[in-house]
């Protein structure tokens, strides 16, 4: 009987044990992202800035230990969704991050909302969980995919820009931009839709010419876009080209050499942005990793502290899934974009800027912010959505 | 017709691009049994190399050479270290080893280089455009036509008029002939393989400048590659060709015209986006059609 009673406190005080260190142990967070293949840039730059943003803090976010688990979805939303269902059935996980197409998105978001977890997009931002789909588990911390557009729209009509040719990759996301992009556009479009993973555009570069249009406006993300311009640029064709970052980075810059000079860029962030955030981010990023940060690195660098300060107000409990989300909603961070907060369905209301390639200080062509477009810009779709 | 003209140059340029991969790859098939999967990988080195090359000052002919280099030595290196185990195997097992090898490939690459897209830059006198019968047409898609033809003639005269040659003819139809003969089969397959690295790394160096020169590229064109093969016929370079210029042929004239023809028939956007689709299956409908009509390719090789 004694010997029973000893064994049966052992066993309970074994198992109260070890609940209470599964409860302090550090919180784990799910990073899917884009690692291989030519778009595998932009993942690492995703990865990278999150795990600095978690390195500075020595290991924490908002105070808490976190381990980041990171995985590879090779931009294939199978894989992406089969990563996120081990993530969150046997790895217990409650927050989800990392994915940066919109492709993949569609496929993860989902079934993460049925488990109710909640998923903070460093980057991919489509229209279908912007509007009547909300969800109070989905944050996006990037931007909405038609959101960037308008500004370059307001851009082609002020240029006086009757006819364009309005070129996307044929995937979630190149048909959000061009929808986006004729939302403020008063001129006419001719739509192209090249593959994602197309590599020769010689076609459809003969079928700009031929449409004679004033002004071309592309989305080709990644690799996509480096190939368009190296090929665009020897073609002879001397048409103004207005672009959101999304289809030119300081990577894609990099990539392509001077083809790119001139060009007029819509985007939500630049490395020259004078913000402080900035500033330190910047040069932190830079010591680390030897490269300057693009967009993408700018969005996971700002979701990490999204999520830190989230999980501060938690206290480092992920079950409190209500406290965090309503953490999350206050952005209570500083953002390297500087002006930044959530519209009613989670998807950022910031600034926009137009920026030009230009020689920079170093005489090496350079992004360079110009002047801001439009000031606290959310999207088409929040007013649509009810949570 | 300027349109037709220019796309009809289009096609012609990627057409033979097409073939560089494709007759390396139909020759290790044809003569060798293998399915090489990591084709995209040679191609790859061999961009890398290039664009490595130009980068630390040297020239565009050095480069492009050094690129093809560089893929026949990593060619003839897996041909000795992995290909050789297999010829005995089933087409499963190439398969999955020539798979892992991309996988391999593609991670040393990223170690290397990093995942970043790399600049590869060409000449000035190569990088603008010329007028061609009223269109201006980048002089480098020239030169990618002009090399891709030089190979395909040079193939020609090598399998039809050379001694190697006709013992690869030979060795694609009466394998066990050529071997009861005393030719050392083995050196004639690690000399086929190292040929198929070459020409992989050549195209791989010549679409440096036009491509993004990255981690991955070589699986964007190896599904292609493969379609070119077997509409050609396995292991006949004559049918990689002509297969790589009708599937040039179809894909840019896909591109080019379904989109424009189909706004007649449904509204622009519609026409757009069904346009993109059906121009994306259109190479994958033509090869099924040619394997209905005739199911072991365009040029069959006699004896298989």
């Amino acid at each position: 009987m004694n010997r029973l009673r000893t064994s049966l406190a052992v066993f309970l005080l074994a198992a109260l044990c070890c609940s209470s260190a599964t409860a302090a142990g550090p919180v784990k967070i799910g990073l899917i992202t884009t690692l291989s293949g030519p778009n595998g840039y932009t993942g690492q730059d995703v990865r990278d800035a999150f795990l600095l943003a978690v390195a500075q803090e020595g290991g924490k976010l908002g105070g808490v230990p976190v381990n980041v688990l990171v995985e590879d979805d090779a931009l294939r939303p199978a894989t992406g969704r089969e990563i996120a269902d081990r993530f969150l059935q046997q790895e217990k996980i409650k927050i989800l991050t990392g994915i940066v197409f919109s492709n993949v998105m569609g496929a993860v978001v989902p079934d993460v909302v049925q488990a109710d977890a909640i998923f903070v997009s460093p980057n991919a931002g489509s229209s279908q969980f912007a509007g009547a789909d909300c969800n109070k588990n989905i944050f996006v911390v990037s931007f909405q995919n038609d959101a960037a557009n308008v500004p370059a729209g307001v851009y082609a009509n002020d240029h006086g820009w009757k006819k364009m040719v309005l070129m996307a990759a044929d995937y979630v996301a190149g048909h959000d931009m061009v929808t986006g992009f004729k939302i403020s556009y008063k001129g006419q479009g001719q739509e192209i839709y090249p593959k994602l993973e197309q590599t020769d555009f010689s076609a459809e570069i003969a079928r700009i010419r031929d449409i004679k249009p004033d002004a071309l406006f592309y989305f080709l993300p990644g690799g996509g876009g480096i190939n368009f311009l190296k090929q665009y640029a020897a073609s002879g064709l001397k048409i103004p080209v207005i672009v959101t970052v999304f289809s030119l980075d300081q990577q894609t810059l990099a990539a392509v050499g001077d083809a790119a000079a001139g060009m007029s860029v819509i985007g939500h962030y630049g490395v020259d942005f004078t913000n402080p955030q900035n500033k330190q981010f910047v040069k932190a990023f830079f010591d680390r990793y030897h490269r300057l940060p693009t967009f993408y690195a700018a969005d996971g660098y700002d979701t990490a502290h999204a999520i830190g300060s989230a999980l501060r107000a938690a206290q480092g409990d992920d079950s409190k899934l209500d406290v965090i989300r309503e953490a999350l909603r206050k952005a209570d961070f500083k953002s390297v974009r500087g002006n930044f907060k959530f519209g009613p369905n989670q998807y950022p209301i910031q600034d926009w800027y137009l920026m030009q390639v230009q020689p920079g200080a170093d005489g090496k062509l350079a992004i360079v912010t110009k002047t801001r477009v439009v000031k606290d810009y959310g999207d088409p779709f929040s007013s649509k959505c009810k949570m | 017709m300027e349109l037709f003209l220019e796309q009809l140059i289009n096609s012609l340029q990627l057409g033979v691009m097409l073939f560089l991969l494709a007759s390396g790859l139909t020759l290790v098939f044809g003569i060798m049994n293998v399915i090489n999967l990591a084709q995209g990988s040679l191609y790859m080195i061999g961009a890398f190399a290039a664009a490595t090359a130009v980068a630390h000052g040297a020239p565009f002919v050095i480069a492009l050479l050094f690129g093809a280099a560089c893929g026949c030595a990593a060619g003839v290196l897996m041909e000795i270290t992995l290909v050789r185990w297999l010829y005995g195997r089933d087409h499963l097992d190439q398969v999955l080893v020539t798979f892992g090898v991309i996988l391999f490939v593609n991670e040393i690459v990223s170690i290397v280089w990093g995942r970043s897209p790399i600049f590869m830059s060409v000449p000035a006198a190569l990088s603008g455009s010329v007028n061609l019968l009223g269109v201006p047409y980048p002089v480098y898609r020239l030169v990618v036509i002009g090399i891709g033809l030089a190979v395909a003639v040079a193939l020609y005269l090598l399998i039809g008029y050379t001694r190697i040659g006709m013992l690869v003819r030979a060795g694609a139809t009466h394998r066990e002939i050529v071997e009861a003969l005393g030719v050392d089969i083995g050196l004639l397959f690690t000399f086929v393989f190292g040929l198929g690295g070459l020409l992989a790394g050549l195209a791989g160096a010549a679409v440096g400048p036009l491509f993004a020169v990255s981690v991955g590229m070589g699986e964007q064109i190896l599904i292609p590659t493969f379609v070119v093969i077997v509409i050609g016929g396995l292991g006949s370079v004559r049918g990689a060709f002509i297969a790589a210029l009708l599937v040039a042929a179809i894909d840019t004239f896909g591109r080019a015209y379904i989109p424009s023809a189909l706004e007649h028939l449904f509204s622009a956007s519609t026409a757009d986006t069904l346009g993109a689709g059906l121009s994306a299956v259109s190479i994958y409908v033509f090869m099924a059609v040619v394997l209905i009509l005739r199911p072991r390719g365009l040029f069959p090789v006699a004896s298989r």
